[in-house]
């Protein structure tokens, strides 16, 4: 089974001060800490899985500057094989159509089984650069995907978390893509052997010529979508009544502290 | 958001802000919740089980080779991992310093081969528990005057005495022994393993510091231990202090994680808190004290940073090592309370750190050489004479 894992260097916005940057298209990223978006270690983490168990090789792929060889090298020591950066000054303003384009001009020429990528980035949300890629390579998707079982090497069974609580269980030819929801598995914590060992590993750095892809075709110029503005909402004051028993009362406290990410 | 106003970080390698970053958040996920009960019950965490965690990460003698199960690190690194452990509690760290520097060091710098290999992987991997003997009940500062006893008879050795005040004394599965053979006067190590004959250990309790830990006695009465247990090359005084530059290097880093945990905890309150109509980071005095923090924070992770460089390049002197232990435990003495301070009544509440950190320093401030002793070794590098005993 080989795997293409998608990943992303992000900054850490929910614990931090976010600014918005003269721009008004950016947010303000000095002092912000990056590391690889939380979607995404699971499923690097749910690759090194698949592999341990019925062999092949993980490949992580990620499309951004030389500080995201932080998050490679962590997706390296938790047992990816091989890594490729993507970068070129150009990309700065790329969409995720563009990256998905981009990252369909690496992937097309690897072998692969499955590809995996997070159902989101937790810096843009867009949760496009998935199903997009997969339109790209010409093979099916699934996304919000909580589960994998794999038949063999021709299908898999996934089960695809809904809203509510729903669970959809689909069977997928392969290859196929997966984005992968949070919590199908619990990410190891990397070993400070594994990072020594994962520091000795080559990133395989690729520029846009490397790729056959002209300047006019990525960032700002080739991107289907621009950031128009970007603010922060001012703050509204809601008051909310929670009625019922006291447990039932704390059980909607959990849900409400849950769903704003407090719990 | 880290505290890194000189950008430290850019003097780390990726290799070493990987470790930090990883060794991180294990920390605040799987070992931060467990601390504050810990230390209010003093019912200490339970470090078998942290032993273990900790050993599959690598993240103890984490700077000696691999070949004895150990990850190979350098001292930055090494230090990187008490930064991280400390600013979560100093009982932690001082289980990381205690097994790196004063157990797994000495074995490997003074032990056998064989002893190297039955000792040291278990070790790593946290699956034994080791601990340090030195201090006794009228023997602190002056290990000179030690008075545990050993003495040979045929192919083993008799040891007599009491060790006090030492990390994990209770639960430990091998004690480092420092004791005086009778017949040369000379200061020996041996490796007492729990269970021997005549090998009692009881913990302390009704601290006010390390609550968190264990932190117990050694009483050793008729103990017999074999002579394939006395550390072979360890032939004086001197092999026991070296081990304690060690375990001093990993408090210069610990005690800048605690003083960043205090700063950050000070900063964002003095952010939220309101009086007067206003945030108190609002007013001159607060932001004084904030900024004498970030200073003396700042200066702290340049000393640690810069040690650690020259222990990498095995240059470090002991005057050096004294010099980061002495201002940075003082820079975590006084973050920790002055973020209790700027804290108001909340500052001593356990639900703050501060506290915490407070009371913890104080015996910081004391083991691995009082304060007054790191004085007493730099006056004496910089003046010649020294000022420890009264005859000269
Ligand atoms: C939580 C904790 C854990 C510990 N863990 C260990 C351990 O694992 N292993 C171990 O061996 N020990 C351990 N210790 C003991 C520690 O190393 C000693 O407490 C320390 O060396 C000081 O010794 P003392 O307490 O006997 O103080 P003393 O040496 O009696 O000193 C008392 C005071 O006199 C001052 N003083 C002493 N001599 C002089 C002088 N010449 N001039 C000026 N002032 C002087 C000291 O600075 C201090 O303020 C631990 C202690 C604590 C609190």
């Amino acid at each position: 089974m080989n795997i293409v894992v998608c990943v992303k260097h992000v900054p850490k916005c929910a614990e931090a001060e976010i600014r918005i940057d003269p721009t008004g298209r950016d947010i303000e990223k000095h002092g912000l800490v990056y590391d690889i978006n939380e979607w995404d270690d699971y499923a690097v983490e749910e690759a090194v899985r698949i592999k341990e168990k019925f062999g092949g090789s993980v490949t992580v792929v990620t499309v951004g500057p030389e500080e995201a060889n932080s998050t490679l090298r962590k997706c390296l020591a938790r047992g990816a094989d091989n890594a490729i950066r993507v970068y070129d000054p150009k990309l700065v303003g790329s969409d995720p159509y563009v990256i998905a384009k981009v990252l369909y001009k690496v992937i097309k020429n690897l072998q692969f089984d499955l590809v995996l990528t997070g159902v989101m980035a937790e810096d843009d949300g867009s949760a496009t650069v998935g199903p997009m890629l997969a339109e790209f390579l010409k093979i099916p998707h699934a996304t919000m995907v909580k589960k994998i079982e794999l038949k063999d090497h021709k299908a898999a069974i996934v089960h695809r978390e809904l809203e509510g609580g729903l669970m959809e269980v689909v069977e997928v030819k392969l290859p196929a893509l997966f984005a992968i929801q949070t919590g199908i598995n619990e990410p190891r914590y990397v070993s400070i052997l594994g990072i020594r060992r994962a520091m000795q590993k080559e990133i395989k750095v690729l520029g846009l010529k490397d790729l056959s892809l002209d300047e006019s075709e990525v960032g700002y110029a080739g991107s289907w979508t621009l950031i128009d503005k970007l603010f922060v909402p001012p703050a509204e004051k809601v008051c909310q009544y929670l009625k019922g028993s006291p447990e039932e009362v704390a059980t909607q406290i959990l849900g409400i502290l849950k769903s704003r990410g407090l719990f | 958001m880290p505290l890194d106003f000189y950008m430290v970080d850019e003097l780390l390698s990726e290799e070493e802000r990987l470790i930090r970053d990883t060794v991180r958040s294990f920390l605040r996920k799987e070992i931060a919740p467990l601390v504050v009960d810990a230390w209010h019950k003093e019912e200490p965490l339970d470090v078998r089980m942290i032993a273990k965690k900790f050993g599959e990460l690598g993240m103890l003698g984490s700077f000696i080779p691999q070949d004895y199960g150990c990850p190979g690190m350098n001292y930055t690194s090494f230090g990187l991992i008490c930064q991280e452990v400390e600013s979560i509690d100093s009982a932690l760290r001082s289980f990381v310093a205690v097994t790196s520097g004063l157990v797994m060091y000495p074995i490997w710098q003074y032990g056998s081969e064989e002893q190297k290999r039955k000792y040291l992987p278990k070790l790593a991997r946290g699956e034994i528990i080791g601990c340090f003997g030195m201090t006794e009940p009228n023997v602190g500062s002056d290990p000179a005057s030690m008075e545990t006893t050993a003495k040979r008879q045929g192919g083993e050795w008799i040891l007599n005495g009491t060790k006090t005040w030492i990390s994990e004394a209770g639960v430990a599965d091998i004690a480092i022994v420092w004791a005086k053979d009778v017949e040369d006067k000379k200061v020996k190590g041996f490796i007492v393993e729990r269970g021997t004959p005549g090998f009692e250990q009881t913990s302390i309790i009704k601290k006010g510091s390390m609550r968190a830990g264990d932190v117990g006695e050694l009483h050793l009465s008729d103990c017999k231990v074999p002579e394939e247990n006395r550390l072979p090359k360890a032939t004086g005084l001197r092999a026991a202090l070296s081990c304690l530059d060690q375990a001093r290097f990993g408090i210069a880093w610990g005690a800048i994680g605690a003083a960043i945990d205090c700063y950050k905890t000070a900063l964002e309150y003095a952010k939220n808190r309101k009086q007067f109509g206003a945030p108190i980071a609002s007013y001159q005095l607060i932001q004084e004290k904030l900024v004498e923090m970030l200073t003396e924070i700042t200066k702290g992770q340049l000393v640690a940073w810069r040690l650690g460089r020259l222990m990498d390049a095995g240059k470090a002197t002991p005057e050096q090592i004294s010099f980061a232990k002495r201002n940075n435990v003082r820079v975590a003495r006084f973050c920790a309370r002055t973020a209790r301070e700027i804290l108001g009544a909340n500052g001593i509440s356990l639900d703050y750190s501060p506290i915490r950190h407070m009371a913890n320093i104080e015996s910081v401030y004391t083991y691995e050489g009082t304060d007054d002793i790191h004085t007493l070794i730099l006056g004496r590098y910089i003046t010649g004479i020294q000022a420890f005993r009264r005859e000269m």
